[in-house]
Order: C-alpha cells, then structure tokens, then sequence
C-alpha cells in the first residue's frame, strides 16, 4: 500500500463509503497505530469522533459500591514517571491523569486539557515546531491545591533531568522547551519538525504529578519522595492505603473535574497469584469485577465463561507475537562477540531459505489451537482487506512450496533427511522464552520444517534471564546468540516511529553498545534507514504511514520477521460492569472514571 | 551456663558471615536483572536501562556490592527494594502481621489437632482409632500443600460457594463483620497449613508418648492410685513434651519464611510471597534481606532449642 492508496481510502472516508473504523483497522492491520490513522484522518479534515455519549449519564456522583479489580501482577510503585511495566502505570492511573488520553479509535481525547490540538483551531503549528495545550480550569489536586500551567512544565523538568532516571524521559528530553503562556496555557517547543506531537503529556508517560508535592524530590532524590507510593493526583479517586505487590485502595474524589463521576465509591486492586485463578475469582466466583491481561488458553476461559457471572473483554492492540531471523552467524565468534555484524549467517543469508521458513509458519494452527480469540492471524498485519492486497506480502502456510523452494535454491536432502549444501546444513536453534503458549508454537513450527528437512532445536529461557538487559549474559533477546527466536512486541505508544527504529542500521545490537541497541536481527538495508530518516520529520501524516508502511513490506519481503500473530489485550469482567472503552494505546483504566455497573 | 551462651554467640557470628557471603555470591552469580518489562519497550531508551544499572550498583564488581551492602546493613541500613523503591525493612514489616497471624493461627491448630490424636493413639497403640489416625497422618503429611490447596478452592469456592479463596488483608469493615470475613478468608490457608503441620506433629507426639507411658514412673503413678487423667496429662504428656517443645521451637523460623506456595495460592500477603515475587523479578536487595534474617533465625532458634533443652531436662549439663 502506497501514498495513493491511502489517500484513495482516505477520499472513501471523506465520501462515507468507508467507516472511521474500518479505515482505522486498515492501518493497524499494517503495522501503524490507531492514533497515527486518527491523525491522517484528522489532516484529511474528516472530523474527530464525537466521543461516543455514554450510555448512562449518572445524575449524581458515587452511590456505586466498592470496585473490586485484581491485576495478577500487583502495582510496585504509583509515581506514573518510574512504572517498569503495565501494572505500575495502571496503578497509578487510578490517580493521576495525562492531558490527553487514548480511546480504541486511536483519537486524542482531552482530559485534562480543555481541547485537543488540532490545525483548525490552531493548537498546533503548521511547521509542527510545537503545540499548545488549554488546561481545562478547576481541577484541583486531591490535596486542594490547583492544578496549573506550571504543573506541566515541572513534569517536563522533573522526566527531562537524567539523574531523576524517569522511565519516561524518552518522551520529554528531546523536546526544546515547555513554556507556560499563561495560568492555564502551555506551549511545548520541539527542537526539529515533530510529526508525533501526542507523546508527552499524553498516555501513559503523559500522566501529571503535581509540582508541589514532588519538587523537592527532583533528580537524584527522586527515590526518596513519600509520594512514590502515596500519589496525590488529579484522578476521579484518591489514595487510601498501599502495600506494594499487593494491594492498593482507593475513594472516590467529592472534587472530581468531571460533573457526576466517578460511579464507584472506591476502589480496590489485589495483586498476587496467577491468571487462571483469577480469571475464576471474576468468571466463576464473582469475587472481583474486573481481572487485567487474561494469559490463559481461550478453552478454559470459554469454559469459566459459561458459569454466566461475567464475560471476556477483547480488543485490538498493537502487539505482534513474531519470529525474527538473524542476519548474522551466531556460532562465530568475533572481536569476543558471537552474531557480530561482521559476519553473516551461512544458511539464513539465502533468501530461499528465509522463504522457505516463511511458509512453514503454520499461523492458522496457532492461531486455533493456542490462542483462540486473543489473537488474530497475521491476515492483520500482511493481508490488509481485499482490495489492497499486494502479491509481495501475502502470507501461507504451504511444505509443498517450502520444499520446492529449497529445492530450486540447490538445498539437497542428506541420508539423514535434513537439507545442504556446500557442506552447510539447515539446522537451526529456536529460542523464546519460557511460556507455555510460546512453547507449542515452536513445537508446531518444528514439526513442520522437519517435513520440509529443516533441523530445528528449541530452546526456551526463563524470562526474566531472557528479557534481562544483563550484558553478561549470552542468553538475552538482545544478544540473539541463536539462529530463530521469538517474542511479542509492538509499538506500545500511540506511535509506530521508535518501533520502526528497530530495523535502522544504526541500532545494530553489539558488544560495543553492550547489546542495549534495539536492531536485533542485525538486518541492514539503506532504503529502510533512509525512509526512517524521513519519516521523523514528515508533517503529512499520509505521506509519513506510507514511509513506514514501505519498511514493514521491506521487512516481510525479505523474511527479516516471521510474524505469527496479532495478539489482542484480553480481560475478565463481571457481566454487569459497562462503560471501560477497554483501548490497545493507553492504559486499561484511561477511562476508569466512567466504569458503571448497569 | 554463660560461657557456654557467650561461645555460642561468638561462634554464630562467623556462621552468619559465611551464609551472607553465600547468598550474596549466588544471588549476584544468578542471571537476569530487575528490568525485564523495560527491555521489550520500544518507548523506553535503552540508556534509561544503562542508567538505573548504574544508579542501583549492578555493574560494580561483585566484592565492592558485597562490602557496601554488609556496611549500610551493619548500620542497619537494608537498602531498598529496586522494582518498588520503598526501603526493605518498610516491605517486611508491612507483610510481617499477616504472616505471622496466618502461620501462627496455622501452627496453632497443628498443636490443636496433633497434641490429643498422638496422645490417645499412643495411649492405645494398635487400635482401631490409631490405625484410623495413622492412616490420615500418612495421608496429610504425603499430600502436598499446593494440592490440598487447589482442593479446599475447588470443594468450598468453586462448587459450595461458602468461602472467598482471595485474601484481603485490608477488610472495610468494623466491629463483628471484620472479624467474621477475616475469619471466612483465613479458614483455608490456616487449614492447608495446619492439617499438614498437624499429620507431622502427630507422629511424632504418638512416638514421644509411647516412649515415656512405658517407663517405671508412670508405672509408679497408677500404682499411687491416680486417677488415669491425672496419670496421662501430669507424668506422660508433660515429660513426652520434651522433644515436641523443640521441634516447635526449631519451626519458628519457617513461620518468619511464610508458607511459599500457599501463599501464592490463597494471594495471602505474606513475607513468602514479598520473597516469591522478588525473585521472580530479580530484586536482589529483598531476596538478600529476607534470605538472610531468615538464616539468622535459624542460627538463633538452634541456639534456643539447645538451651531450652538444657532447662527441662537438667541431666543434660553445658560445657
């Protein structure tokens, strides 16, 4: 899919000929996010959503009971700038609220900013050398004090300093300055044209802490503010007790911004245990309302779901569970490095074979067997709807072909089955780490190549030795010291640009950056490097997916990743509990103020 | 007495040395680092990584951690935990009443169940009520917790409905309602627990029993014309205890250590599983901290188990 493609697409949303939605789909099918289709549509002059009025307006607020919610893996800290995972950001979410949020459309919704920016009414500037946010008036923080202008700008300072070690400073350091325009007005200047304006301040890194309480904890004290586990923030509830890596309480704000919110009278977060179990406390039992990232197989939770106490929530994320290849000879040592970028891999630099493994990926076992409705084919993510689809990027899972491709490449079968040539062997280490979902993948994966006499060993490494960032160890994602591997990950912001960095030359993963670089499969190839140099100072949005959609056909033409599946956010909630917008580009509790029980 | 007290000491202090030197070796010698969720980030730099190994002293080599970390913890410093950044000593004291309240209600119904079944089943060794008894003590100590445990949820949540199988340790309630629902949620854990202490304890209490209802005093005591009440509880449970009373006094320890996996399953928040989740997550101040007090408790109720013994059995003499 070209620029003109999707201008076409585009024309059919201006006409009606094609839902917001479908459009919305499309994109994401190809490797782009949510927002990023939000904001081509945005430039077209469709106009933002309507956020969908809620379907029940309360006439007063609370009146609604304890909200009970278990997070299997329980918050460890509440200051929304040092979440190492999902669990602290949700935890702190409860609390503290960005200027903008996410819904499931990808659309930038304002919270606590009165509007969102857009070219019309003139918040964002047409060189896309900044934007200016409107702070909605009469928010307070839990504590009485008002939240201002100069709230914003010390979270800008506070993530931006290096010696605070924020977890989001990758959102706030490279912009130029943040200015205060008046009490309730903020002007955020980039240094270089910055296409993705929506990152700092919104989301989950955009959460707001408020200047007051955290300013004498700035930079290398930062770890000892109370407030890192007793957050004071603007949030439809306020702190009440927390336990870290248990439980969190929470009541209902009397002050909150919004008229007749939140529904709940307090909230409650248990952590601790394992998923199954509670997928049963919410499905079987109804001791909680709502349980987070249900990693359970579809089978059981279908079989929980038939007591008829609650349902499973699915939605669209951005997270691609894929198999990647590498360019290089991980079992030559080089310079005291093995997959060193001066070597290439004997067997897998043949595009024949890279091919050939491309078709034995049965995608559609996997996606059936294992995953169930947590996940969709890569029909997501290569075959976009009919009408575009491209004869390069099309997926199948087909021996037949397989063994005729490594046939024509001059890949002969030994006495023992397995192909070669020139003495070279396709035998292959597969590594992943240890999951028993990942587990049946790679057996299914291996059973079908050794029809094709491919080799493969499996290997499997306890995640957290495997997705540790341990120079040291030869065993991390990073080092890739193994021929195939495979792992989730996606863009996990609303943007695809830094996900995409991943194939640039740039980022090659090496001894010298002590495997920190994030080029994994050490794949090199100017036109990607060139396209995503571009691409971050695109200001047409259209012409910008079209730069990173031409990289992800790259990557799929020439097997750079195997994608296996499109995985989905899954959650358990009770049958009476509306109103979560449960969206794949923000936190599951963006919209925790409106959660009601009908 | 003293001498023998004071040598002790001297000696556990080196004990204890070695142990830190041990765990510390192990824990820094294991792969994997606290970040694992920052790694597949794409958001996150890759410097911010680089950055928080540096700032929590992961890349400095092993014998310059090992001396900072016996210095802040001479000082009573115990560092602080690197997935929450609260102090350690604030996370061990937060699940300590919980433990304690579970194990020791646990121990408790041990004693409860173990001390009258042992007592009568050796009183009548052979019967049909010790066969009974033996068989389930068998059956109790074989079966394993994480088992008996998934059992108890199955049985009473699940297809009775009766009882919660999460454990909230912070109930909001007052007056007989909070005592009532921390009743309903401690019944399973404190069951799983102590039925299996219970089998235990009943076998030995039954073999402690057997060994003193034989000697002469006891002989002696009927012969007075006791009454067999006075005869059982005053010369035979009374000197049977010996052995019991240090058996229990050596299972403190595993009080402070938490029940790892019953914990785990019931999501009681014990030290168990502050212990279970920091390894998992490679967070080694906590896994040092717990680690460590830990094997200091049992170098101490060693120590008290041996003088105890010395104070209901007077043959035995200290040098």
């Amino acid at each position: 899919m070209d620029e003109r493609d999707i201008r076409g697409l585009l024309n059919d949303v201006t006409s009606g000929r094609l839902s917001r939605r479908a459009f919305v789909q499309t994109m994401v099918a190809v490797g782009l996010t949510a927002p990023m289709a939000a904001q081509m549509l945005a430039s077209a002059g469709v106009a933002h959503a309507q956020p969908k009025a809620p379907a029940f307006t309360p006439t007063r607020r609370g009146g609604g009971g304890p909200l009970r919610v278990l997070w299997w893996q329980a918050p460890t800290l509440l200051n929304p700038h040092f979440a190492t995972g999902t669990k602290d950001q949700d935890g702190s979410r409860i609390f503290y609220e960005p200027l903008a949020a996410f819904d499931p459309d990808g659309n930038v919704i304002p919270i606590l900013a009165e509007r969102t920016p857009s070219l019309e009414n003139g918040d964002l500037a047409r060189d896309g050398l900044s934007v200016t946010w409107r702070l909605k008036k009469g928010v307070t923080w839990h504590d009485g004090k008002p939240f201002t202008a100069d709230d914003v700008v010390f979270n800008w300072e506070y993530a931006a300093d290096p010696a605070t070690a924020t977890v989001s400073v990758g959102s706030y350091r490279d912009l130029d300055r943040v200015e205060k325009v008046d009490s309730h007005t903020v002007k955020v200047v980039f240094k270089k044209p910055t296409p993705f304006w929506y990152d700092a301040f919104c989301g989950n890194r955009g959460q707001l802490i408020p200047k007051h309480v955290f300013e004498p904890y700035k930079g290398a004290k930062s770890r000892e503010a109370p407030a890192n586990v007793k957050p004071v923030g603007t949030g439809g509830y306020r702190f009440v007790d927390f336990k870290p890596g248990d439980t969190l309480r929470a009541e209902i704000n009397p002050n909150y911004h919004v008229p007749n919110r939140p529904f709940f009278d307090a909230v409650e977060m248990k952590g601790g245990g394992d998923a199954a179990s509670a997928a049963r406390a919410v499905l079987q039992t109804g001791e909680y309302d709502y349980a987070w990232n249900m990693q359970v197989e579809d089978e059981i939770l279908r079989r929980l779901e038939q007591a008829g106490k609650g349902r499973v929530e699915i939605w669209s994320t951005g997270a691609c569970e894929h198999i990647q290849v590498n360019f290089t000879d991980p079992w030559k040592e080089v310079d005291g490095e093995r997959s060193s970028a001066k070597t290439t891999h004997p067997t897998l630099s043949d595009p024949a074979v890279r091919q050939a493994l491309n078709l034995l990926v049965d995608r559609a076992s996997v996606q059936e067997q294992i995953y169930g409705r947590q996940g969709q084919t890569t029909a997501n993510y290569l075959n976009a709807p009919s009408r575009f689809r491209s004869p390069n990027t099309k997926w199948e899972f087909n021996v037949d072909k397989a063994n005729q491709t490594l046939d024509q490449a001059g890949w002969k079968r030994g006495a023992d089955g397995i192909r070669a040539k020139d003495g070279k062997r396709l035998k292959f280490v597969y590594q992943t780490s240890i999951n028993a979902p990942r587990q049946k993948t790679q057996a299914i994966v291996k059973q079908a190549c050794a029809k094709a006499g491919i080799d493969i060993e499996i290997k499997s490494v306890v995640a957290s030795v495997y997705f540790s960032s341990d120079p040291a160890n030869p065993d991390t994602y990073s080092h890739f010291y193994t021929d195939l591997q495979m792992y989730t990950n996606g863009p996990g912001a609303p943007d695809a640009q830094l996900y995409m960095e991943q194939f640039t030359t740039w980022q090659v993963a090496s001894k010298d950056n002590k495997w920190a670089s994030r080029n994994i499969t050490r794949y090199r190839n100017e036109e990607c490097d060139r396209l995503w140099k571009s691409a971050t100072t695109e200001m047409d949005p259209v012409k910008r997916a079209a730069m990173f959609i031409r990289i992800n056909d790259i990557l799929i033409q020439n097997v750079v990743v195997i994608p296996v599946l499109w995985r989905s956010g899954v959650g358990a909630a009770t049958a009476k509990l509306r109103g979560m917008d449960l969206t794949g580009w923000d936190s599951t509790l963006w919209h925790l103020p409106y959660w009601h029980k009908a | 007495m003293y001498r023998y007290f004071i040598r002790r000491i001297l000696i556990a202090i080196p004990v204890i040395f070695g142990i830190s030197i041990v765990l510390f070796t192990i824990l820094a010698l294991a792969p994997g680092d606290p970040f694992e969720e920052l790694a597949t980030n794409p958001n996150v730099p890759p410097e911010v990584r680089a950055n928080l190994r540096a700032q929590f002293g992961l890349d400095d080599p092993l014998p310059v951690r090992y001396v900072q970390w016996l210095a802040s913890m001479i000082r009573g410093n115990w560092g602080f935990s690197f997935v929450s950044r609260v102090d350690v000593d604030t996370l061990i004291l937060q699940r300590l009443p919980t433990t304690i309240i579970v194990l020791g209600a646990a121990l408790l119904l041990g004693v409860a169940v173990a001390l009258p079944i042992g007592t009568l089943s050796a009183l009548r060794p052979y019967s049909i009520f010790d066969q009974i008894a033996t068989t389930f003590a068998f059956i109790g100590f074989s079966l394993p917790t994480f088992f008996t445990g998934l059992v108890f949820i199955l049985l009473f949540s699940i297809y009775l409905d009766w009882l919660p199988f999460i454990y909230r340790a912070d109930i909001d309630a007052t007056g007989w309602r909070w005592w009532w629902e921390h009743l309903r949620q401690s019944i399973m854990p404190v069951a799983v627990l102590g039925l299996f202490q219970g089998a235990t304890l009943t076998r030995f209490v039954r073999s402690a029993v057997l060994d003193v209802a034989r000697l002469d005093f006891v002989n002696t005591a009927r012969a007075k014309g006791l009454s067999e009440w006075i005869t059982v509880v005053k010369h035979v449970i009374r000197n049977a205890l010996i052995p019991v009373v240090t058996l229990l006094a050596l299972q403190v320890p595993t009080i402070f250590g938490g029940a790892i996996i019953t914990e785990q399953i019931f999501r009681v928040p014990g030290i168990g599983s502050l212990l279970i989740s920091s390894i998992l997550a490679n967070d080694t101040p906590v896994i040092m901290a717990i680690t460590f007090v830990f094997s200091c408790l049992v170098v101490l109720s060693n120590l008290i188990a041996d003088l105890l013994y010395g104070w209901l059995d007077p043959r035995i003499s200290y040098r």
